[in-house]
């Protein structure tokens, strides 16, 4: 048990990334699955294990091969990295079983062992960001998930897949790049890669030219990988086009993590420089995030392929998490995390669910929705469910984002701010509502009505998430708690 | 002045140069070839540039993967594709270099605040890297500083990269890799067409050379606690040694010689041995890849633990890199197939 206790953080990391090379050596479809499978599971049980761990004791540090920071890598976690790591590793965990079918349908067989690989692979590479306290560890783990799942999206069955996972790898190589000449930058100034170690001497150098643009660089790079519009042009084929199974996993997750390096840079790294009061950043992010959940829902609503529609939804959803860490108290810093957890549910469900249609009718384009409401009665409603949470509709857990984020606003006295946040959420309505009008009052071309519901190992999954997203919606005391505490230890750092 | 900082900075600035020449011909010529040779010079003044700042363990791996590898792999690829670009009009042209002058300026904005070049007093010179200069010898026992801090300081960093290479080729395989039967049916048929067959200099250049290769390889290899160089290197030359046989002798004469199966395993085989090393540290109570433990005494542990981890990472480059070349050598045979049951059947009609 103590074996466990000490090494849950280092765990949570190799477990998956050792199984991904023996994933390679199974090469069997079935065996593959199953591995992978059984490796999801047991990471989400140490990511529960290690998030325990953090809410009873604090801040965990472990060092990579006994060597002290800053000479050596060091782990440094606490509740926000567990609560992501946790996000990663549960969305997995449902994810793997879905896939099964999911993939026998849209891939080619001989290649199953090799998603399974990269799915395991890409799980490590984001938990591994989440976990780190070196900065330079997270661009590492940053290539090993980027890399990973520009191959998943590029295996999706459309050729359209292939130019979409191009033009994510050329735009993400370009986020890392920054990033990493970014860090260049900061360690030429600083000497150092260790978070908490930059937090003490980044002040010293803050007001160099030399400082301004490294900043600007590390921000840009993840800005880039987070999709923070105007960035974002990577993000809505990539979802589109990419398997199904690979878009619900990647939604809910990818952005998040990418989110919480950006959390992680701003409060950690620079939390005692406080770059939104010095450099200003504070009005560029909020403007940023209003515009992006004003022109992401609104592209929403014209789309045709509600995967697409989907996705476009997500740089609205990402623009209201970066609005919680811009406004920057507590309550809206909370809203903003316990919007990845909430967010991660509820598009994860909902790309569950368009990936059920997938797998029975073959498109997911909202002409095809006609009579999903009789023809697929079960996913339909997982869909109409989920659409309510991405409203914020009360009793689902897009209310509790938005509550808070509300709160944080009007806290601050910038009611505008939070009468945009309700009236995004207007758009919201429009978008989900095309989709639930063809489901449910359009026939579809051919009239057929007959009951043709996605097989009951796919659609568990999806309750899973969804029915996930309306418990935290009714009771969010365990999560409110979590990213409280979480809110509270960013800030406290940057004091 | 003393005639040493004049030359060298004059090579600085020389080699500096014809990089940023090097650079703008890349980015003005439409041939592709020409493009890839040149991007193979870029790399290997960047090497010479790397041996000037006495960054020789760098050098060696920019020289080998930079100029070596990566222009083989890139001329494989062109293999598949027209050597020419088709340049399109693009209008996104003045919004690219508006963005291209802004991060340019940018980066000479934030170079007026960094240290000064070769200055002893810049914090990179004063806050880690005293510990790892002074005490690395005690603490690790290697004369390679670069290889201590690489395998050990940082060795989860490297493992990291070793896993990075690892998804490189298995995003290959998955992109465009080939079933067994059709592939080996390919490569049977390309090897019958392969031109070099004919070409007795370089058959017989390259199996003298070939053994020399192999050679040199497992000195970089086991040497680089000492010397430069390590598994990445060692990886990166011992893979050229069996491209260069692929290439003279086909690509179903190297697979014969390096069975798919093989590379597959050596490469998943590579990364397991790293990660099963930090395994043996946990298990025997101390933090992942803390070599200490893995022998009586701590440099002991730290000597057997780098040995293993940079010989996983040889692994795993080498089998990579054939892997990938393979994967891209093995299309262009199919693709040659086609064209050419394409003509047979032309040329009966």
């Amino acid at each position: 048990m103590t074996f466990l206790s000490l090494n849950m953080s280092v765990l949570a990391v190799i477990v998956p990334l050792m199984a991904a090379p023996i994933c390679v050596l199974l090469r069997h479809s079935g065996l593959a699955w199953a591995w992978a499978t059984a490796i999801a599971g047991i990471t989400f049980v140490l990511s529960i294990g290690l998030l325990q761990h953090i809410m009873a004791n604090g801040t965990l540090v472990y060092e990579m091969g006994g060597w002290d920071g800053p000479w050596g890598i060091v782990y440094h976690i606490d509740e926000v990295s567990a609560l992501v790591v946790m996000i990663v590793a549960a969305i997995a965990a449902v994810v793997m079983p879905y896939a099964k079918l999911s993939i026998e349908r849209e891939i080619p067989k001989e290649r199953h062992y090799l998603v399974y690989c990269m799915f395991l692979l890409c799980m490590a590479g984001l938990i591994g960001m989440a976990v780190t306290g070196d900065a330079f560890n997270l661009f590492v783990f940053l290539e090993v998930s980027s890399l990973s799942s520009y191959v998943l999206i590029s295996l999706g069955n459309d050729r359209r897949a292939l130019t979409a996972s191009l033009r994510y790898l050329i735009i993400g190589t370009l986020g890392a790049t920054f990033y990493v000449i970014g860090l260049g930058m900061i360690y030429m100034m600083t000497g150092s890669l260790n978070m908490t170690d930059l937090a003490t001497s980044l002040p010293e150098v803050q007001d160099t030219q030399t400082i301004h643009v490294a900043f600007a660089f590390v921000i840009i790079g993840f800005g880039l990988k987070l999709a923070l519009f105007p960035l974002h042009i990577w993000l809505p084929n990539a979802y589109t086009y990419a398997p199904s199974a690979v878009t619900a996993f990647l939604a809910a997750t990818a952005t998040k993590v990418a989110v919480y390096a950006m959390l992680r840079l701003i409060y950690t790294v620079f939390g005692d420089v406080n770059p939104f009061e010095t450099y200003g950043l504070r009005g560029v992010m909020i403007a940023l995030a209003l515009l992006g959940m004003f022109a992401g829902s609104l592209l929403a609503i014209f789309q045709t392929n509600v995967k697409r529609l989907l996705a476009y939804s997500s740089i609205a959803q990402v623009g209201y998490m970066v609005l919680g860490i811009s406004i920057g108290n507590a309550i809206a810093l909370e809203g903003g995390i316990i919007h990845m957890f909430n967010h991660a549910l509820m598009k994860g469900g909902l790309f569950m669910a368009m990936g059920c249609v997938f797998y029975m009718v073959g498109s997911t384009d909202l002409k095809d929705m006609a009579g999903m409401g009789k023809r697929m009665p079960l996913t339909a409603a997982a869909f109409v469910i989920g659409g309510f949470a991405l409203v914020g509709t009360p009793l689902t857990v897009g209310f509790i984002s938005k509550f808070y984020l509300v709160q944080g606003a009007l806290a601050e006295g910038w009611w505008p701010i939070a009468f945009m946040i309700m009236f995004a959420s207007l758009l919201a309505v429009i978008y989900v509502w095309r989709v639930v009008e063809v489901m449910y009052f359009q026939k579809p071309a051919d009239g057929d009505l007959s009951y043709n519901e996605a097989p009951i190992a796919m659609l568990i999954p999806t309750y899973v998430l969804i029915g996930a997203a309306v418990y935290f919606g009714t009771d969010a005391t365990l999560t409110s708690e979590i990213s409280l505490n979480a809110a509270q230890t960013l800030l406290g750092g940057s004091k | 002045m003393n005639i040493e900082i004049i030359t060298s900075d004059a090579l600085n600035v020389m080699t500096l140069l014809f990089m940023a020449v090097t650079a703008i011909a890349i980015a003005r010529i439409r041939n592709l070839f020409a493009v890839v040779m040149l991007s193979g010079i870029y790399s290997l003044m960047g090497a010479t540039l790397y041996v000037i700042l006495d960054a020789v363990d760098v050098a060696f791996t920019e020289a080998a993967v930079g100029a070596g590898a990566s222009t083989v792999l890139m001329i494989g690829t062109l293999a598949l594709t027209s050597a020419n670009e088709n340049a399109t009009p693009n209008k996104q042209t003045i919004k690219a270099l508006i963005a291209c002058t802004l991060i340019g300026f940018a980066l000479v904005y934030a170079s007026f605040d960094m240290p000064l070049f070769g200055d002893p007093n810049a914090p990179i010179h004063n806050h880690v890297v005293p510990r790892y200069l002074n005490d690395s010898m005690a603490e690790i026992g290697l004369p390679n500083v670069v290889t201590s801090i690489l395998a050990s300081y940082r060795g989860y960093d490297t493992m990291g990269e070793a896993f990075v290479i690892f998804t490189a080729a298995v995003g290959v395989i998955a992109l465009i890799g080939r079933g067994r039967r059709e592939k080996s049916a390919n490569e049977n048929m390309a090897d019958a067409n392969n031109v070099m067959k004919r070409k007795i200099v370089l058959r017989v250049v390259s199996k003298l050379l070939i053994p020399f290769i192999l050679l040199f390889g497992l000195y970089v290899q086991w040497h680089g606690d000492f010397g430069p160089g390590g598994g990445f290197q060692a990886g990166v030359i011992f893979g050229a040694a069996f491209i260069l046989y692929g290439i003279i002798y086909g690509l179903g004469t190297l697979r014969k010689a390096l069975p798919a199966w093989l590379t597959r395993w050596l490469m998943a085989l590579g990364v397991l041995l790293y990660a099963c090393t930090g395994v043996v540290s946990l298990i025997k109570g101390a933090s992942f890849l803390d070599y200490n433990v893995l022998a009586s005494t701590p440099t002991g542990g730290q000597h057997i633990g780098i040995l293993l981890v940079e010989f996983g990472v040889g692994m795993t480059v080498f089998a990579s890199i054939v892997t990938i070349f393979c994967a891209f050598a093995g299309r262009a045979a199919a693709d040659v197939n086609k064209v050419s049951a394409k003509q047979r059947s032309a040329g009966h009609d």
